[in-house]
Formats: structure tokens, sequence, C-alpha cells
């Protein structure tokens, strides 16, 4: 009875410490190392595998901060300026001032001003009414307000407001992911920098010759280049019949918005003020 | 009777069309004409605003390999080239011409006369398919020519002849039949002969009984015609059904009809063939239905290239007062008209007018799993299962499940008891991923 304990043990321990070795030496040969940054990053970061930063999830975001090695111009846009700071810190680096920013959307074709030429009947689906054709208001650039932005928001902050048919953004709860801005077939959601507590941008992407444009919305930009002749801080561009306000240069000063034949300019003030 | 295998549907024909005869349609005053009205690379306008053109006149160039070449159908003076609003609305370069008489290049024979006697050679032929713009007038508008270039190391052994005009509602290619029978039994076998074949093979679906004694009696003075009768099934005349039906053979998943050794053309090309090759005119015009359960009196017409629909549809005495909807083509794989505004391409084969009644979609209920949808499909594919797959985004499972081989032929919406979107969900599925495929290869 001894002797076979005895042996049951010597042999088991022998297995034991021969596969011990050999797991040693193998776990050296095949070594991964992985920054320990990686870890403490992923868990200050919040963990909801959202996406809006760009990367496949938290895991994925902070292994692309280790390997850039640097947190600018990569972070997480839902944690806010607390998470921004203790990675910045985890880097060992000091976080820089965060420019405040805001998504807009760059149509301004309510039912009022664009009304409908037809009516669409099909899925709710602005990729498929895009695929389709020009849309119910026949412009071709502009908002189909079938909803695929609100459904790529997953925190909600979006709606379609049915007196206008345009997209209206809860700016309270936004928290910047862009998941909006990719999912717009006809690209209309942008994300801009607030500047002196304001936002300066065209609400339109019309392409087309000023007539054209002007025969399917009344609020259409015409490309009269009225503003880029008003603005002192080369900050507006006309190109391809469509004004852009280069949101880096605006200094909100508001001359283009006075400017505007069409009213096609729109403030974050004035949007304020009416809501 | 001859028909393929596997699913299809039964929709009401509705031809009410098919015993008014071919009317020509008059000249508008103003005509656009889209540049590219064909299926591949865009067309070079060659014309400038205040050029004087002539019926038959080369307007728009197709350089590339897949392209088509455009020519006037009208004579006067090009007012403008500008962006003009197709059907869907989106605009597209187009040629606006202000119509002044009726003027024809020279070498276009006018004569009412039938030539029977095919002089040129097959490489000629093609060269003259190319050069007189004839694109596929089934619908797809793919440029004819192509189809007869050859890969190498495959060999066409069937020339069908796509007669089936299985989608309801559109009368042309039975009045065609009717009609020109013989100078379209001439470009079948100049198409023929092209490939060398000693039989051209016509399928005509079994509804069109006028239509296939008509045929078989005119043949008789033809060699080599063989006149197919086909059972009367949705989407009878879909390419690969077709070639399955007359040929017992199968296009595999992501093949061409060449793979299998066949070639399919609609009858419309077949007589724009035969107009190119023996009288030299271009593709200038084309055969449109109109039509609609509300309409008092449907009507084929010959229409010029360009025609303004509204011209059409008042020339009518203006839309019934219940219309809801307008399609470009048949109700099964027609286009809806968004866009009134616009004007006949080359392809455009009917326009219906839908009225309220028929118009307006059912109510949208949960999918009971019954799997008519799958009994139906022609491609052997699941309907059920690829519209939710799209709804959820999931192109790459789509493409797993084949949905690059979707037809578009409607038959699984069509036989929804639950009216379900599937068609809507699986063409933006098939857009979307045919995208991901396209974005991968060029990787």
């Amino acid at each position: 009875m001894t002797q076979i304990i005895v042996l049951s043990v010597v042999i088991l321990g022998s297995i034991g410490a021969i596969s011990a070795v050999v797991l040693y030496f193998v776990s050296q040969k095949f070594k991964v190392y992985e920054d320990p940054k990686i870890a403490i990053i992923a868990d200050i970061l919040p963990g909801a595998n959202c996406g809006g930063c760009g990367y496949a999830g938290c895991q994925a975001l902070a292994e692309a901060i280790v390997k850039k090695g640097t947190t600018e111009g990569i972070s997480c846009p839902v944690g806010g300026e607390s998470v921004k700071k203790q990675i910045a810190e985890a880097m060992g680096e000091v976080a820089g001032e965060t420019i405040p920013q805001r998504v807009i959307v760059r149509c301004n074709g309510t039912f009022e001003n664009a009304p409908k030429k037809y009516n669409y009947d099909s899925i709710t689906s602005c990729a498929y009414a895009h695929m389709l054709g020009a849309g119910e208001s026949a412009c071709a650039y502009g908002c189909l307000g079938l909803g695929d932005c609100v459904k790529a928001c997953s925190f909600n902050s979006i709606k379609i407001d049915t007196t206008t048919g345009l997209p209206a953004v809860n700016y309270e709860t936004c928290v910047l992911c862009g998941a909006c801005v990719r999912a717009c077939p006809r690209n209309i959601i942008e994300i801009r920098n607030i500047v002196e507590g304001n936002s300066i941008w065209v609400s339109c992407m019309n392409k087309e010759k000023g007539v054209e444009a002007k025969k399917n919305c009344k609020v259409a930009c015409i490309a009269c280049r009225k503003c880029e002749k008003t603005c002192e801080f080369e900050a507006v561009a006309v190109e391809n019949n469509l004004a852009f306000i280069d949101s880096t240069k605006c200094t909100a000063c508001m001359k283009c918005v006075a400017a505007c034949p069409t009213g096609a300019i729109l403030t974050m003030l004035k949007e304020e003020a009416k809501a | 009777m001859k028909t393929f295998k596997l699913g299809g549907v039964h929709p009401d024909d509705n031809k009410f069309a098919h015993q008014s005869s071919i009317e020509v349609f008059p000249l508008p005053q103003q005509a656009v004409l889209f540049a590219t009205q064909h299926l591949g690379a865009p067309s070079t306008v060659v014309v400038e605003k205040g050029d004087k053109v002539k019926v038959g006149q080369l307007i728009a160039r197709g350089d590339a390999f897949i392209s088509a070449n455009l020519h006037s159908p009208y004579s006067g003076t090009v007012n403008k080239v500008d962006l003009v609003a197709d059907l869907s609305g989106i605009k597209k370069t187009a040629i606006v011409i202000d119509v002044e008489g009726d003027e024809w290049e020279q070498d276009i024979d006018l004569t009412a006369d039938i030539k029977r006697e095919i002089t040129l050679s097959p490489s000629q032929i093609v060269e003259k398919i190319k050069e007189k713009g004839i694109v596929g007038l089934g619908g797809a508008c793919f440029p004819t020519h192509v189809k007869f270039l050859i890969p190498q190391g495959k060999k066409a052994e069937y020339m069908i002849i796509n007669a089936a005009e299985c989608e309801p509602y559109i009368t042309i290619d039975h009045r065609v039949m009717m009609e020109r029978t013989e100078e379209l039994l001439i470009g079948a076998c100049i198409l023929r002969d092209i490939l060398s074949l000693p039989t051209v093979h016509i399928g005509v679906e079994h509804n069109k009984a006028d239509v296939i004694n008509h045929l078989k009696e005119v043949a008789k003075s033809f060699k080599g015609i063989k006149i197919h009768t086909l059972r009367t099934k949705y989407p009878q005349g879909a390419e690969k059904q077709l070639i399955k039906a007359i040929t017992k053979r199968e296009v595999p998943s992501g093949k061409l009809p060449i793979d299998v050794g066949c070639i399919v053309n609609n009858v419309n090309t077949a007589l724009a063939v035969y107009e190119a090759v023996q009288k030299n005119k271009p593709l200038i015009s084309n055969y449109v239905t109109y039509t609609g359960k509300s309409v008092k009196q449907p009507k084929n017409y010959l229409v010029r290239l360009g025609t303004p629909i509204q011209s059409i549809i008042e020339a009518n005495g203006g839309l019934p007062e219940d219309t809801e909807k307008l399609i470009s083509g048949g109700p099964m794989m027609g286009k809806a008209i968004a866009n009134l505004d616009t004007y006949i391409t080359k392809g455009f084969s009917c326009i219906l007018v839908i009225n309220n009644k028929e118009g307006k979609r059912a109510e949208i209920n949960h999918c009971i799993r019954c799997a008519k949808c799958v009994d139906v499909c022609p491609m052997g594919l699941e309907p059920y299962l690829l519209a939710p797959l799209s709804e959820k985004s999931n192109w790459e499972k789509m493409e797993k499940m084949h949905v690059m081989d979707c037809i578009e032929c409607g038959s699984c919406q069509y036989t929804c008891p639950a009216a379900r979107p599937l068609l809507d969900r699986i063409r933006l599925g098939k857009n979307k991923t045919g995208a991901m495929i396209r974005a991968r290869n060029t990787k």
C-alpha cells in the first residue's frame, strides 16, 4: 500500500517537475511583452466599447494610445475632461486644453424651407433612400429625415424633430462620439469647434448652381460669395458652389451671418435663442 | 412547355395594350438627352452649345471598353449642355436640343424595304453595333457589342433571343413581334451569324399565343430559327432563368451566361441590330407602353429618345384622378418615377400608372416563418434571413449567404403574406455588400 502511494507521488511529481521546466523555457521563448500602461489606461476608460473614438473598443484605444506614445489627437470622446486628464497622467504628460466642440447638422431643409415633391414609401433607412434617388425634397444633398443617425446613437442624444423633419441634437447628453457623423449617407453631420462661445456654419451641402439649389430649398447656399468677401479672417471659402467656414480660423464675428442673402449660415447662439 | 425549375410567381399579367398597334409619337419642340444612357463608363459629350445637329449624328462618344455611343434623334440646334435631373431626381449631364425639322444623316437608309441579305463579316457587324450605340433594351442597357467580345477559352454555343416579356403590363415586345416580325428575325439571324452558330433560339411566354403562331409562320421562310414556347411564370424573362428553361444549363453563382456558352439578347435589341446593320440607323428611338388600370386607352408608342415623359402623359389627356404613383418599367422590377420632368432614355420600356387602390403598401406584420419567400426565390436564396441581416448591417454574413446572386425580381416581396419589405432591405444589403467587395478587391 505504501509502495503504491510512494510510486504515484514520485511519478506525478517528476511529470510535474519536467513539465514545469519545459513550460518555463517555452514561456521564455514565446514571451509577449505587454506594456503595463495598456492595462492602466484600459482601466481608466469607461469600458462602454461604443467605438466613438474610431477604434474597435476601449482595449483597442488603450493599445493605440500606448503604441502612439502620446495622447495628442487621440482620446476618448465619451469620457470627457476627467478621463483625458487621467490618461495623460498615466502616459506621463500634462493634458492639453480641450477645445469645446459640438455636433452640427449641415441642412436646414425643413418641411417649410424645402417642401416635399413626392412621397417616399419604403423602408425607414436613409441609406436606402439615398441609394434610390434625390429624396422627397428633390435635393440630392440634403437631409433625408429617416433617422440613420438616430439609430447609430448609443446615447439617445439625436432625434428627428417631427415639426421640421431634421435631426435635433441634445447637446447635454451628446458625448461627441461621432457615430452619427459616420452613419449619415450624405455626410451632413459634422463636429465643429466652438469659438468664443459660439459656432458658425453653413447649413447646406448643395453643390448645384445657385438657381438650381434655390428651386428645391429656400435656405440653400447659392454660392454668391458674399460671405467670402465679408470675412476678414479668410475663414470662409466657396468651392464647388458651396461655402465652407473653417472653424479653426473663424472668430465668430457674425459678419457673414448678416451678409448671407438666403439665411443659409446658422449660428449656435441663434439656434439656442430659437429653442 | 419549358420553364425554369426553382421558384417563380404568377402575378396577373394585365397586358391591356397588347392589341393596340404601335403609334409613332410626334417630335417634341425641345428634347433632353442624357449623355450616358447605358450601363458602364460614362460617355463624353462631343457637341457644344450652338452646334447644328442632324438625326443620326454622334453627340456623345463611349471611349471605354464598356461604354456606348449616343446619336442625336433630332435635327436642330444644341441649346446647352447642362445638368438635368433624371427620373430619380439625381442630376446628370445632358444635351438639350431645340428641334428644327427632321433632317437625317444621308447614309441612313430610310426606305421601308426589308433587306434580308447579310453582307458584312462578323467583325464588321460587331463594329457596326458598337458604332451605332446599341445597348440591351431589356432594361439593363448593357452595351450589346461587349457581349460579343468573347473572352479567350470560352465558346458561345447558344444564341438566345429573350421574348418572354414576363413583366406584367408591358406590351412593347408583344407588339414589336407582331408588327416588325421579319425585321427582328433578320436581326436575330445577324446575331446568330456573328457567332457562326446553326440556330438562334427565341423564347416566348405562352400567354402570347398569337405571337407564337405568327412568329412560327414567318420563321418558315428563314433557316435556323427555333421558337420555344415557355410557361407563363415570372421571372421567365430573367437571363439566367431563360437559359435554364431553353438549354437546361445553370449559370453558376457569380458567373456570366457566357461561362455556360450562352448569349442572351432582347427582341428589341435584335430589331435595333437589324436597323443598325442593314439600314445604318443608330439607336435613336424606343418603344414605350403607356398603361395602367385607370388609363382609359393604354397605348404603345415609338418614341424618340429625349422626349419629355410629360408630353406622353399629356397626349393621353393627363394622369387619371386616382393616380397614386408612376413607374418606369414594369410593376415587379420597375423604378418609381420621383421626378416627372424627365425624358425618355434608352431602355425605357413603360410608363405605368398605378392607381390608389393597388399603389399603397399593405401594413407590415411580423415574419411568421412560412418560408413562402424561400419557395418562390428563383435563385434559391433565403430572403427571410437576408432581410434582417441587412437591417443589422451584417454585410459579411450577407455575402456568405450569396446576396450578390439576387436578381432583384421581387418575387419574395410579392408573395410575402406579412407584406414585409424584403426586397428593399435585400437591395440595400446587395448595394452595401457590393461596395464592400469592390473596396476589398481594390486594396
